[in-house]
């Protein structure tokens, strides 16, 4: 038996292999790195411009002349009804906030668990923040049956003399949804600012110049300036969870202060936040998803680590979500109330039952069936179907709540089934939207927080004990 | 009890405050015979529109009273239908469409202590029509008066009530239990420095029911017409939905007891 000799130590170019899958092991020059998020921005395949014109034709279709239509005709060319007066148009504003949850959720709460991997993604989710809270808003307006006066719901003195009242759960939210977008949009900006000042340096003329010029607010990243930025980021990056969590518990409340079955329930608070980020998750996988395979060198900045943590977190709410929703059932039971029965009867076994039982499935069992799997889950296309998954069950959820819901109330004389109409092209349009917005985006920012994954860099460090390779962390601050 | 107003270029005047009646409806479901006369009634004096048989078909029908009948079994040979129960808004003490509207449309009045809704100030949230426990809010799902934007749903032409506002599209709207006529008996009791006597005027369905099995009148009167049927008819007196707590203004008299 002959024995082969093998080298005592490996080669060098094998050294570290195994921390190098990690972006924080695997750092590139600045200037290198500066310049493939800059050339990521600027390459653009034809592919890009025929999706943005299909996406741009959607929008303005649905969201512009149906939108007319809807205005000038009045709310009966939408699926509304006597018992359903609330439609498919809340049911996209409370999925579309529910989106919104998981920008603030990523960047905010690993921002202050400190989680390494969370690193290139944040700005691709707080961007999903502020334009997830744009459908919302946009949903509202397309709701209000005389949508012209929506100004009589702000605090404005005018000359009528009547305030809004603030009793009014709508008051709250919208106080919560205007604050939380105000607060979203400068915690998206706050981290943008050095690399505004990347791209503004690297910009030669052109109509962009001038627009970072303006937004880089003349950042040189002094070391004064380096402090006052992390200041304000984390004070932005504590006090905004606490807005986040109060933004769809409000949303919940205009269900749970109603006096109607199926809708007062004391559990809609953490249910409903618990639902977003759920929702919020899988929909960061599916941009996280997009993001890495059409642009240019994103497979650098966005890796299976980061699949894994977008896939942790997923497992990790859906578990919490079944928790909540099985509460859901638990109180209206315990409490025994005829009419909350009688919604759960509907919603189970009527007409509609197959939505519930797919939400159930795709809600609960898809993820659990799957994300258990380390490989699975850093496996990107795989995440990405089950996000979808998850999201359409999400939709199917807030479905379920208002007019499936609503159709059971206290008059069975009402009762009737709701069916939506013009509803249906505009919340393609909000989809479009929302993706159009970002495809402008990836344009004209870098979805990659460019200078955070420097840092991040500059901050690991490999060391030996004994024969071991381990990885170090130092605190930058 | 006088307030002084305070608005610019108006003339600080006192405004009269305070309840002037409350008003009431007794229904007695032994004597209803589902004929629909109120519901064709109220229609006519309130400008009520006539939306068409489809859309009443998908629930957008806007009448601000129904007649409702439910089957209690349909098993042969036990088939059992409920008694005839009109409904209309029920003018809560503590009403469930008020506290959720953002813009105060939906208000309660002081002088006639009825729920109001204002339909100029009216945003379309419908959150008041989603929060009332009795579904008898009708929303404006179309612009049923005007014959620019929809020729074939304008059905009363010249027929319309001068005195009931003409609401447009995404306005929510609902019975007022007839509040013109408690203004206009308001009026002429003033003007012959009297009360308002219990009988004086009644609303259109009260009127119309051949059956006379609505009755409108004074709650604050214990004379009244509609507090004696009470008084008379204690183990048949409900009102709707009881357990919501929202205080209904309207008694009904159990039928087939």
């Amino acid at each position: 038996m002959t024995t082969a000799a093998k080298p005592l130590a490996r080669r060098h170019a094998e050294e570290h292999e195994d921390l190098r899958q990690f972006i924080m092991h695997d750092p590139l020059p600045r200037g290198k790195m500066n310049a493939m998020a800059m050339e990521s921005m600027h390459a653009t395949s034809p592919i890009f411009w025929v999706v943005t014109a299909v996406l741009a034709a959607i929008v303005v279709f649905a969201l512009g002349y149906e939108w007319y239509i809807l205005i000038m005709k009045g709310q009966g060319t939408a699926g509304v009804t006597r018992p359903d007066y609330w439609g498919v148009f809340l049911v996209n504003t409370v999925f579309w906030i529910g989106i919104s949850h998981a920008g603030t959720f990523i960047s905010a709460i690993l921002r202050v668990l400190k989680i390494e991997s969370r690193r290139p993604f944040t700005r691709a989710a707080e961007l999903m923040t502020t334009f997830g809270l744009v459908q919302a808003g946009l949903s509202i307006f397309m709701h209000l049956g005389r949508v012209w006066l929506v100004y009589w719901m702000f605090p404005i003195p005018n000359e009528r003399q009547i305030w809004p009242d603030f009793h009014s759960p709508l008051m709250w939210d919208l106080m919560a949804i205007t604050t939380y977008l105000l607060c979203s949009t400068m915690y998206l900006f706050l981290p943008l600012i050095p690399d505004l000042a990347m791209a503004r340096d690297r910009t030669q003329g052109g109509w962009l110049k001038p627009f970072y010029k303006i937004l880089a607010l003349g950042f040189r990243g002094t070391e004064g300036e380096w402090k006052n930025l992390v200041t304000a980021m984390n004070i932005f990056a504590f006090a905004i969870i606490p807005v986040m969590f109060s933004v769809h518990t409000i949303v919940s409340w205009d269900f749970a202060m109603a006096s109607r079955p199926g809708w007062s329930s004391t559990v809609f608070g953490p249910y409903f936040v618990i639902g977003a980020l759920h929702s919020g998750m899988a929909a960061v996988a599916i941009v996280l998803f997009l993001l890495r395979s059409t642009m240019k060198y994103y497979d650098y900045f966005i890796r299976a680590e980061q699949f894994n943590t977008i896939g942790t977190l997923m497992l990790l709410v859906s578990m919490a979500w079944a928790y909540f929703y099985f509460n859901d059932y638990l109180v209206p039971w315990y409490g025994g109330d005829v009419w909350d029965k009688l919604v759960q009867e509907y919603t189970e076994k009527g007409s509609l039952a197959y939505l519930w039982y797919t939400m159930l499935i795709v809600n609960i069992a898809v993820p659990w069936a799957t994300l258990w799997n380390k490989k699975w889950r850093e496996t990107p296309w795989l995440l990405a179907i089950v996000g979808l998954l998850i999201n359409v069950g999400m939709y199917l959820e807030r479905y379920i709540i208002i007019p499936v819901g609503v159709t059971i109330n206290r008059m069975p004389f009402t009762w009737r089934q709701y069916e939506p109409r013009i509803e249906i092209p505009m919340t393609i349009g909000t989809f479009a939207l929302f993706l159009l917005l970002y495809m402008i985006a990836s344009r004209i920012i870098p979805l990659i927080p460019v200078w955070e994954v420097q840092e991040g860099q500059e901050a690991h460090l490999i060391r030996k004990i004994g024969k071991a390779e381990i990885s170090t962390l130092s605190e930058m601050e | 009890m006088a307030t002084e107003l305070e608005m610019p270029g108006v003339k600080n005047q006192g405004i009269e405050e305070g309840p002037v009646g409350v008003w009431g409806m007794v229904i007695d479901q032994d004597l209803c015979t589902g004929c629909q006369a109120c519901v064709a009634a109220c229609s006519m004096e309130n400008n009520v529109p006539i939306v068409g048989e489809e859309d009443a078909n998908y629930g957008r029908y806007m009448h601000w009273i129904r007649i409702e009948r439910l089957w209690e079994s349909t098993e042969f040979p036990e088939v059992k239908m409920t008694s005839f129960q009109p409904m209309l808004c029920q003018q809560c003490h503590n009403a469930p469409c008020e506290p959720v509207c953002p813009v105060y449309a939906s208000v309660h009045s002081v002088s006639e202590d009825l729920n109001l809704q204002v339909y100029n100030r009216c945003v379309g949230t419908r959150y008041c029509g989603n929060n009332c426990p009795y579904q008898v809010r009708a929303f404006n799902w179309w612009d049923y008066q005007d014959e620019r934007i929809h020729p074939e749903l304008v059905t009363l032409h010249n027929q319309m009530n001068p005195d009931v506002t003409v609401r447009r599209r995404g306005v929510m709207e609902k019975c007022t239990f007839c509040i013109q006529r408690i203004h206009k008996a308001e009026d002429k009791a003033k003007s012959e420095g009297r009360e308002i006597e219990d009988g004086e005027f009644t609303t259109a369905c009260a009127q119309a029911c051949p059956a006379s099995a609505i009755t409108f009148g004074r709650l604050d009167d214990p004379e009244s017409q509609i507090n004696q049927l009470a008084e008379a008819n204690p183990s048949r007196g409900f009102h709707a939905l009881e357990e919501v707590r929202t205080l209904p203004r309207i008694t009904y008299l159990r039928g087939g007891v």
